[in-house]
């Protein structure tokens, strides 16, 4: 019998310790000792993506991730999505959008979306990239194009929240022309103080969870 | 049946000597499994197929990480995974061939994951990488307790899932040496579906021709006509020295009969696989020509 090893590592945020033995997987992990039972397990080899979770905001098949491998990392689970009662964005249109079906596939199709939306940093991704970011995640239901729609109108709410943010820094050329010639209004001055206050804490968090893991991997 | 988890164990070293030392040290009584992506080895653990218990965990070798361009080739650390190729610069542009295959392999949770050392130890003959590495003529570096050296990939694979490595040999890294800047490369997985799949055949394939239009220089390198990744050698032959033409196309996709193998399997037919290898060929030659006549 292998030894048990003390692995810690953030999920949804929090940091959470477990006692395991280092090739047990991540998923049943994630469902025994954390609890949390939005992580699927479907086919077992990294062919359906209905394990799917985020490590290092990267999605993998949790079925083949021995949760020595989450040691010091950062896991998020579709149970880290919401924030509390509140669905976020991509949540919210695949219920609005006829995304989720018979939902075995749903948590896993939506931890991959979001490293997608991640990666396309406010942009829409296309069609294709997006078939492309979920080709790992099978729907037997086979609703896949309101599934493609769902990611993209989700995509499109952040890209409008991200144009709210900055005060339109991400608007069209045309637009910003326009904009330029009026000066800002004080609804628009509080809204990019707010934003470059925001943007100052989260670099500032940022830098010091790096620091952090970096003294842990010591 | 699954493999019981909770009985395996695991060797972390903290770095690739001590890797190196802890495999060697491991021959004596049970060998020490690499473990890196872990994206082929949990698929035999989960299916119960991997008889071993001991596993050597060099996923955090700073030693196997990184992508090296030099003016002659590109060393890719044996940790590298299929996501870092994707989205590398250097080989966007001078490798599309092993980027196009990377985005192949699985789908971004095994790119995410896999690495491309792993690829070349599982030793499939239907690994997607593996028809670019053979068409490029990559280098394996393998280290042990003994030293480094390096083998021609062509020379890697023996037969079936037998590579030509020592038992306490770990491959650290794959050098491809850059393409000369005008050649052709291809690269052509044919599967079940467009992502997702293991392939029934594919193709890497590099040309280059003189300034008269003659092929100077033919890799044809495939996966799943054979037990191992090969190269079509007689196919080769008959496109080297020769003009682009209907012809020559014909002439190489009948000396392609002679070198391959393929069989019938769970995936697909050796008829279908012989067909298919045959157009996709024809497929390359054509791009081929298209590419040279715009140069």
């Amino acid at each position: 019998m292998s030894d048990k090893i003390a692995v810690t590592f953030t999920v949804n945020g929090r940091s959470r310790r477990v006692s395991a033995p280092p090739m047990k997987r991540l998923l049943d992990v994630l469902r025994e000792e954390c609890g949390l039972t939005g992580t699927k397990e479907g086919c077992g080899e990294g062919e359906c993506g209905a394990c799917s979770l985020l490590l290092d905001g990267k999605s993998v098949n949790s079925c083949l991730v021995p949760v020595a491998h989450a040691a010091g990392r950062r896991v998020t689970t579709v149970e880290g999505l919401a924030r509390g009662a509140k669905l976020n964005a991509l949540q919210a249109a695949f219920v609005d959008m006829g995304g989720a079906q018979c939902g075995i596939c749903t948590p896993g199709m939506l931890v991959t979306a979001s490293e997608l939306l991640a990666r396309a940093k406010g942009r829409v991704p296309s069609d294709a990239e997006v078939r492309d970011a979920l080709a790992g995640n099978l729907c037997r239901c086979t609703g896949y194009q309101k599934i493609v729609d769902a990611v993209q109108a989700a995509a499109r709410v952040g890209v409008q929240a991200s144009r709210a943010k900055t005060g339109g820094a991400k608007a069209t050329r045309g637009a910003k022309r326009k904009r330029a010639a009026k000066p800002p209004t004080a609804h628009a001055k509080k809204m990019a103080a707010r934003a470059t206050t925001k943007r100052r804490v989260t670099a500032r968090r940022a830098k010091s969870k790096h620091s952090a893991r970096r003294l842990k991997s010591r | 049946m699954r493999a019981a988890l909770s009985t395996l164990e695991v060797v972390r070293p903290s770095g690739l000597d001590r890797a190196l030392a802890a495999l060697h040290d491991s021959l004596a009584s049970e060998r020490l499994t690499p473990l890196a992506g872990g994206t082929d080895l949990f698929v035999y653990l989960n299916a119960g197929t991997h008889s071993g218990t001991r596993f050597l965990d060099v996923s955090a070798l700073r030693e196997l990480r990184g992508i090296r361009v030099t003016k002659a080739s590109v060393k890719i650390g044996g940790g590298v995974t299929f996501r870092e190729i994707r989205e590398h610069a250097d080989l966007n542009k001078r490798l599309p061939s092993l980027v196009a295959a990377a985005a192949e392999v699985g789908a971004w949770q095994i790119q995410n994951r896999a690495t491309l050392a792993g690829n070349v130890a599982n030793a499939s003959p239907a690994g997607d990488s593996l028809p670019v590495l053979l068409a490029h003529d990559a280098i394996v570096h393998a280290r042990s307790v003994r030293g480094a050296r390096g083998i021609p990939f062509a020379e890697l694979y023996r037969g079936y899932r037998d590579l030509a490595l020592e038992a306490d040999e770990l491959i650290v890294g794959l050098e491809i040496p850059w393409p000369a800047p005008r050649a052709f490369s291809f690269f052509r997985k044919v599967g079940t579906r467009r992502a997702q799949s293991i392939s029934k055949v594919v193709l890497s394939g590099v040309l280059e021709q003189d300034t008269r239009g003659v092929v100077t220089h033919a890799r044809l390198a495939w996966g799943s006509v054979a037990p191992v990744t090969l190269r079509s050698r007689t196919a080769e032959a008959a496109l080297i020295g020769q003009k682009p033409s209907a012809a020559v196309t014909e002439s190489a996709r009948r000396a392609l009969l002679d070198d391959i193998a393929p069989i019938d399997d769970i995936r697909s037919e050796r008829e279908y696989r012989v067909a298919v290898a045959g157009n996709v060929l024809e497929q390359m030659l054509r791009a081929a020509d298209a590419r040279f006549a715009k140069d």
